[in-house]
């Protein structure tokens, strides 16, 4: 609090009022979405090139030629390296089939030239970077703080414990209890499809990680009660009471009524 | 009484009773009373003895809740909640779950008995209606189990508040929403419901008197009413040989009823022991402490509110328009008004039957539920209009289960809100006809045996069997109601409201199967000859209509 | 046949329907363990059985209850331990019900016994003994001869209730214009909503606030206020940012935002329930219990649902040490709307 209130009253803060009003009234949206400290790993030239390969034979046909988008896809300078490593590390890039949002399905590429894709797109401007491992080990982050944050900004879509929730026409907020850490916190950080962005300034990498660490910690725990049944709610139970508590009830009924031999 | 003094301890205590209280009397009267026999009237007692087991449960989890919204940080076992803020009751509610022993297990059995409850009143009042065992002399008997469901949807929903997380405070917040929404009165009811503003610091204290003590007294008189009246009417029967409507025929209470009812408890009982042993329900801890910010996608009631909920979902938003100014918020409240309605027409349902029908006589024999397409139809009409309610309150689980778009989903229900009911009264009616005629069918031509014959001219043919007097006397000792045309008083004058009552009349029971005579029996018989077994084949013909 | 045959036939006891005649109960068919001993002395050590097995099941109940301990913190010992006390309970409890079925199903007689039925109205003599009573009761207690007493008595029990209505008075304050006010005011700060986790308060910089990012957000100082979550139930807001050119903005609220920066409240207008599923390429706003939906771009209209009014907007601006800030208190109510909706006073808008 004290740190706060100091930077409030510094001498820094007319400069960066300024800076602000710049910032805005140009508009940059490349700049708007920068925003990432817990960047990875350093690409070598190489990886860039073969990424560059990679991107003009998989993916140039939607998002152009030099990744400047087209109608079939967005531009892809600014994204970062961490966009592509979720999208294409989660199988959702390249895209099987058009549809309300990009679904999940096996990757069709290797860690390595995931690598190299993200090394080139990376290249062409700057955006958030694969996270650092640290910011990924669950064990190291508060899952009480954690719980707090994802209910406030995450449960709304994803439903408390991460088992997903439907959006506006057949689009869905998915179930998070296998995805990585790593996709995780890149999901966070760039926003796939309708996921608003979550920057640093949003949530910390600390946070991030505590965000990580309750999703981990509620779908990995034992359930307390017994099965799970999906972790739906109210409507799950309310099926399973019809059809198996009431169904066994009126099985009994019938064997209870029926004259024996 | 003046008998020689007991020997034994059980004579002993029995005389010691006997002498006070009377008890003779009692083993006198309800001993030998009869219940007949029918898995479908055993449906009602799953009810009772759910809410027994509700009672004994409840019981025990009131020795550790505490109902106060006080907020405290919590420091128990559940690490994913450690130091968050929460009130009182939210933690004593973890604790039940997590460090009382079988704490968890009492809380799971008391939410699972209730959601059975409110199932087995249901299809209890389905197998009532569908059967006509709300006509004299059972109409009030009728009301009071409605208010039973309503009582029960109270008990529910109170106690479904409680625990004070992130589901149940949502629910409480749609309320709000709800009352706020009446016209006139609306804020100051939700004012004085919360306390003030919502969600305030003294709802929970009140629906926690509301749920262990007011509702579940409410529910106790009417159940003891409805049991009594049981007692009073005696139960209904199906037709059947030997039964009339001056008779009942089953089993006595002493023995066989009693231990076929107490054993029947003790299942139930293990059944829900079974369940809440394996099945988590409503996992509190997931959902977090209440705070009015975040929510949780797939945020529903228990099922039996979700009808309610589906209408608040499925109603369009131009619902909601201004008078001078003042809001008639209908996208709101009109949950309330659904509710009046479904209550309000299964209430008249059986006073509007025999005004129709002119039928005010008592029926103690039940109508097989083809047998009275009319009323089927609309009961089932009825049915599909709360499911359609139902659905459209899971409508975005749905969604996503089978990867469609939330928003046609609810333009599916906004269809079958209104189509689906006369779909289902059509359908209904068509079938329950069309099995009156096969009934026709079986009783005059017998069924089919499964034995070939094979005739002197050559043709093969299935033998048709008649059935037995008894067999015959089930299927067609019922009557069938009629268009009853407009009848002049005593005036000589048809008034207006006769001439409605002979429309709606002739609506009912213009398209109609008649049960099969004797007259007709015989004569199918005599034309395939006299001895009882119908070798020929035959056609279906017109049946008659009405007269 | 007409509907004044089915009378007659009615009152003489249904022995007769469609010129059929009832033709009585049907004998009674034995059961195995009617006639065979040999069947009768298994079937009672089946029954036997299940009693046993029952208190099987009461033993291992108890025996669970101290075998599987809750070990603190541990959901998978929980789990167990409620499996275990399920198990021992089921059969404890199922088995005993089986068995007294199985006995009432296979030993107990299953002849069909009759019962008549009586009239329910009273008999014509007990019914005119009833009558009298009252009449003398009646006559008794003077009740229809002095109508002032019967008079009196009417209203003092029917207006006897009033106090116990006037004592509930107090259950809650009026309204008022308190559903009008939130903490939001000129200069507030927004500062991020912390979940029910204690955190000092986070402000928040419009630069910060990034394309395509959402904050949940709350007044400053707000865990301060006497009842905190009764104000965040009015207050929380939601902050996005979007691309300027894609907001249709109304002359009249141009300034409301910051360079795209917008904040809404979270309170849908139907029945209050948040709204924050924010789909930031869409910039649709979805309700999750009722599917309403907003379109932020358009000053958070009603695009599908059940809602009818748009979300209030916040009206925000930065202040001198660049901090995203309030620039008044709402101008529409936040929440469903209510009767009173209209009647705020002119003045402070």
């Amino acid at each position: 609090m004290k740190l706060l209130a100091a930077r409030r009253r510094h001498p820094m803060a007319l400069v960066v009022l300024l800076l602000v009003g710049l910032l805005m009234t140009g508009g940059a949206y490349a700049v708007f979405t920068t925003n990432s400290t817990a960047s990875a790993e350093e690409y070598t030239a190489q990886d860039v090139e073969e990424g560059e390969k990679l991107f003009v034979t998989n993916c140039a046909t939607c998002h152009g030629m030099n990744a400047e988008g087209t109608e079939n896809g967005p531009g892809l300078v600014g994204v970062g390296a961490a966009a592509v490593d979720f999208q294409v590390g989660t199988g959702r890039m390249p895209l099987q089939m058009s549809g309300p949002q990009a679904q999940v399905k096996t990757p069709q590429f290797s860690e390595e030239q995931i690598s190299q894709m993200s090394a080139y797109v990376a290249s062409l401007g700057p955006g958030p970077a694969v996270p650092e491992d640290e910011y990924l080990d669950a064990s190291q982050g508060d899952p009480a703080a954690g719980g707090g944050l994802f209910r406030t900004n995450c449960a709304m879509c994803h439903n408390v414990v991460g088992s997903g929730g439907a959006l506006t026409r057949g689009k869905y907020a998915p179930n998070l209890s296998e995805v990585s850490e790593k996709h995780l916190y890149e999901a966070m950080q760039t926003g796939p499809q309708n996921m608003p962005i979550f920057n640093d300034a949003n949530l910390t990498p600390e946070q991030k990680r505590d965000v990580i660490a309750y999703v981990r910690e509620v779908s990995e725990q034992p359930s307390a009660g017994g099965a799970k049944l999906g972790s739906l709610g109210p409507v799950a139970e309310g099926l399973f009471i019809w059809f198996f508590g009431l169904a066994a009830v009126i099985g009994i009924t019938v064997w209870l009524s029926a004259r024996s031999k | 009484m003046s008998t020689a003094p007991a020997t034994t301890a059980v004579g002993k205590a029995a005389q010691f009773t006997e002498s006070r209280v009377g008890a003779s009397k009692m083993v006198k009267e309800f001993g030998r009373k009869i219940f007949p026999s029918h898995w479908s009237f055993m449906l009602g007692e799953v009810a009772l003895y759910t809410f027994i087991i509700l009672i004994l449960t409840g019981t025990f989890l009131t020795f550790w809740f505490k109902p106060a919204m006080g907020e405290l940080h919590y420091e128990g076992p559940y690490i994913p909640l450690k130091g968050v803020e929460m009130s009182e009751a939210y933690a004593s509610t973890l604790a039940i779950s997590f460090e009382i022993r079988g704490g968890l297990f009492i809380r799971q059995m008391h939410h699972w008995a209730a959601l059975l409850f409110m199932a087995a009143v249901s299809i209890h009042a389905l197998r009532i209606f569908f059967t006509g065992a709300f006509r004299r002399p059972r109409e009030i008997n009728w009301l009071i189990g409605i208010a039973l469901i309503a009582l029960g949807m109270g008990a529910g929903f109170t106690g479904y508040s409680l625990p004070d997380d992130l589901l149940s405070g949502n629910g409480l917040r749609i309320i709000d929403g709800l009352l706020k929404g009446i016209p006139l009165v609306g804020t100051y009811v939700s004012f004085f419901l919360f306390g003030g503003e919502f969600p305030g610091i003294d709802i929970v204290s009140r629906l926690y008197s509301l749920h262990i003590m007011i509702v579940p007294a409410l529910l106790i008189a009417a159940i003891g009413v409805h049991l009594m009246f049981v007692v009073i009417h005696k139960h209904t029967q199906w037709p059947g040989a030997g039964h009339t409507e001056k008779n009942v025929v089953g089993e006595p209470v002493l023995p066989t009823f009693a231990a076929k009812g107490g054993g029947f408890f003790f299942m139930i009982f293990g059944l829900l022991a079974l369940i809440s042993g394996f099945f988590t329900i409503n996992p509190v801890w997931n959902y977090g402490p209440y705070d009015p910010s975040p929510v949780s996608a797939g945020t529903q009631p228990d099922w039996y509110i979700g009808w309610m909920d589906g209408f608040l979902r499925i109603i369009p938003g131009w619902t909601e328009f201004y008078i001078f100014g003042w809001p008639i918020s209908f996208n709101i409240f009109s949950a309330l008004l659904i509710a009046a309605l479904l209550f309000g027409a299964m209430a008249a349902w059986p006073f509007v039957e025999a005004w129709v029908t002119k039928d005010h006589r008592e029926h103690h024999i039940l109508d097989r539920p083809r047998n009275n397409p009319t009323r089927t139809a609309f009961g089932m009409a009825a049915v599909v209009w709360y499911a359609v309610m139902w659905a459209a309150a899971s409508g975005d689980l749905m969604a996503v289960f089978f990867h469609m778009s939330l928003n046609d989903m609810i333009y599916i229900f906004r269809f079958l809100f209104f189509a689906g009911p006369i779909i289902a009264y059509i359908v209904t009616k068509r079938i329950c006809l069309g099995l009156q005629r096969k009934d026709r069918e079986i009783i005059l031509h017998g069924y089919e045996s499964g034995e070939i014959i094979r005739l002197p001219h050559g043709e093969y043919q299935e033998r048709h069997k008649v059935h037995t007097d008894h067999e015959v006397w089930a299927l067609s000792s019922f009557e069938s109601p009629e268009y009853v045309p407009a009848e002049p008083d005593p005036d000589g004058k048809i008034s207006k409201w006769e001439r409605r009552r002979a429309a709606i009349s002739k609506f009912f029971y213009e398209d109609r199967v008649a049960p099969v005579t004797k007259d007709e029996l015989d004569a199918a018989h005599h034309d395939h000859g006299d001895h009882g077994v119908d070798a020929g084949s035959h056609s279906g013909g017109e049946l008659p209509r009405g007269h | 046949m007409t509907s004044k045959q089915h009378t007659a036939e009615h009152g003489s006891q249904l022995e007769q329907v469609n010129g059929f005649t009832n033709p009585g109960i049907p004998e009674h068919k034995p059961r195995v363990t009617d006639s065979s001993p040999a069947a009768e002395r298994m079937a009672e050590r089946q029954i036997a059985g299940w009693f046993i097995l029952s208190m099987i099941g009461t033993l291992w109940f108890i025996v669970s209850y101290f075998l599987f301990p809750i070990e603190d913190g541990s959901m998978g010992s929980i789990r167990l331990q409620n499996a275990m006390l399920g198990l021992g309970a089921t059969l404890a409890l199922f088995s005993i019900g089986v068995g007294i079925v199985l006995w009432a199903k296979t030993l107990i007689t299953d002849v069909e016994v009759v019962e008549s039925r009586h009239d329910i109205a009273g008999s014509e003599e007990d019914q005119a003994i009833a009558l009298e009573i009252i009449n003398q009761a009646k006559e008794e207690s003077g009740i229809a001869r002095r109508p002032l007493l019967r008079n009196t008595l009417i209203a003092a029990v029917a207006i006897a209730p009033l106090p116990a209505l006037l004592v509930f008075r107090d259950l809650g304050p009026l309204p008022g214009d308190s559903l009008f006010k939130t903490l939001w005011g000129p200069g507030v700060r927004l500062v991020q909503d912390p979940g029910m986790v204690p955190h000092e308060d986070r402000y928040i910089r419009a630069e910060d606030v990034t394309i395509g990012s959402a904050f949940h957000v709350i007044p400053e100082k707000m865990y301060e206020s006497e009842h905190p979550l009764n104000e965040k139930a009015k207050a929380a807001v939601l902050l996005m940012r979007i691309d300027p050119q894609e907001l249709n903005t109304d002359p009249a609220k141009e300034d409301w935002g910051v360079d795209g920066i917008v904040a809404y409240s979270k309170i849908c207008t139907h029945v209050g329930c948040p709204v924050a599923l924010y789909e930031h390429q869409t910039h649709h706003l979805l309700c999750p219990c009722h599917q309403s939906t907003f379109d932020v771009t358009n000053h958070c209209a009603v695009i599908f649902g059940p809602a009818k009014r748009p979300l209030p907007q916040l009206p925000i601006a930065v202040d001198d040490e660049g901090y995203l800030v309030a620039q008044r208190d709402f101008v529409d109510p936040v929440g469903p709307t209510f009767w009173e909706i209209n009647t705020r006073e002119t003045s402070e808008q």
